[in-house]
């Protein structure tokens, strides 16, 4: 049986249709999301965002404030050991933009430390990669 | 969703899925393919936490689907993505991420691709053609990415020429069999990838 057959598509040719902005904060359409999820971080200018990455990994450095929303304290007793923000999101039971809101304040307060992912770049670190294949070959 | 709730007990990772405080930085992986291709099953078999889901509320304005010409209304839609932890070193973490659902979302999902290492296309050759469209996305954002044919009972097997012919894949680009449910199977196309990336010819090649 001969299978279906795909075209390959260039990248030079076709480039991506959405815009890539460098981190996750600031995209269209997040202004048309429902109100409450402003009120519920806090945030009411939709303006300035924390580069967060869904691997950025997040540690709490201080107690909450007494001032501090369920979701904030919650989230700080969640990383009391370091936590992605992926599992962070999936623990709260919070969309990923939602917690990237909460996590620009608490940045903000310096009530959690960011680590920042380790980003492909055009030239991959090699010693990364290698780091990574040993990581694997031990599973 | 319950975004009232004031119920103060948050499930949280248990006391074996916490990471060290050693853990410095984290890479990821992507798993793409097309429903029920088992990119959640090889997530699952490989992880060291049991695999937990992050969603994400987008648009219809924003995803290129309007039906409603005319209207005011916007319909929100959540992306689910399931995805799987391995901690490589005391610093290093590895993150695994597979969607189910509809996979031209996830290419809206900001910062998914951004920064990933690569991806693993999964493929079941009774449908070959749902991956096209992946393939094609992954080529046009320069993502890097292996190809494991997941091994189903029953599906059609293809000589390698003929399935790199069909996917329309340059020679270079590893395609590997695979078990999705085995453990060591999903480790060894993951490590298929990272080689793959360490490659001089992948090193080299643009973002």
């Amino acid at each position: 049986m001969t299978p279906p057959r795909r075209r390959r598509r260039d990248p030079e040719q076709q480039p991506p249709p959405e815009p890539a902005p460098a981190g996750p904060g600031g995209k269209e359409g997040e202004q048309r999301q429902p109100e409450r999820l402003y009120i519920l971080t806090g945030a009411t200018d939709g303006g300035e965002r924390a580069s967060i990455d869904l691997v950025t990994l997040i540690v709490t450095c201080a107690d909450p404030q007494p001032t501090a929303t369920p979701e904030q304290s919650a989230l700080l007793r969640l990383c009391r050991s370091p936590l992605s923000v992926a599992e962070i999101s999936a623990y709260l039971g919070l969309p990923f933009s939602v917690v990237t809101l909460l996590l620009t304040d608490l940045l903000a307060a310096e009530l959690v430390q960011a680590r920042a992912p380790v980003v492909r770049k055009a030239t991959p670190d090699r010693s990364l990669l290698e780091a990574v294949m040993h990581g694997l070959e031990k599973l | 969703m319950d975004w009232k709730s004031s119920d103060p007990v948050v499930p949280g990772p248990r006391t074996e899925e916490h990471l060290p405080h050693t853990a410095r930085a984290a890479v990821k992986i992507v798993i793409v393919g097309g429903f029920g291709v088992g990119k959640t099953t090889m997530v699952g078999s490989v992880s060291e936490i049991r695999p937990l889901t992050t969603e994400e509320t987008m648009t219809q304005a924003g995803i290129g689907v309007d039906d409603n010409f005319g209207s005011d209304s916007k319909t929100a839609t959540t992306v689910a993505m399931d995805f799987g932890r391995i901690s490589i070193t005391e610093q290093l973490v590895l993150y695994l991420f597979g969607t189910p659902g509809q996979e031209r979302f996830w290419f809206l999902w900001n910062g998914l691709f951004e920064g990933a290492l690569g991806a693993v296309v999964l493929l079941d050759t009774r449908r070959l053609e749902v991956s096209f469209d992946v393939i094609g996305r992954l080529e046009e954002r320069g993502v890097p990415f292996v190809v494991a044919v997941n091994s189903f009972p029953g599906a059609p097997r293809h000589p390698m020429r003929e399935l790199r012919a069909a996917l329309d894949l340059s020679d270079e680009i590893p395609i590997v069999e695979c078990d999705a449910r085995r453990r060591a199977s999903g480790r060894d196309v993951l490590l298929t990838l990272m080689r793959f990336l360490h490659s001089p010819a992948t090193a080299r090649a643009p973002l």
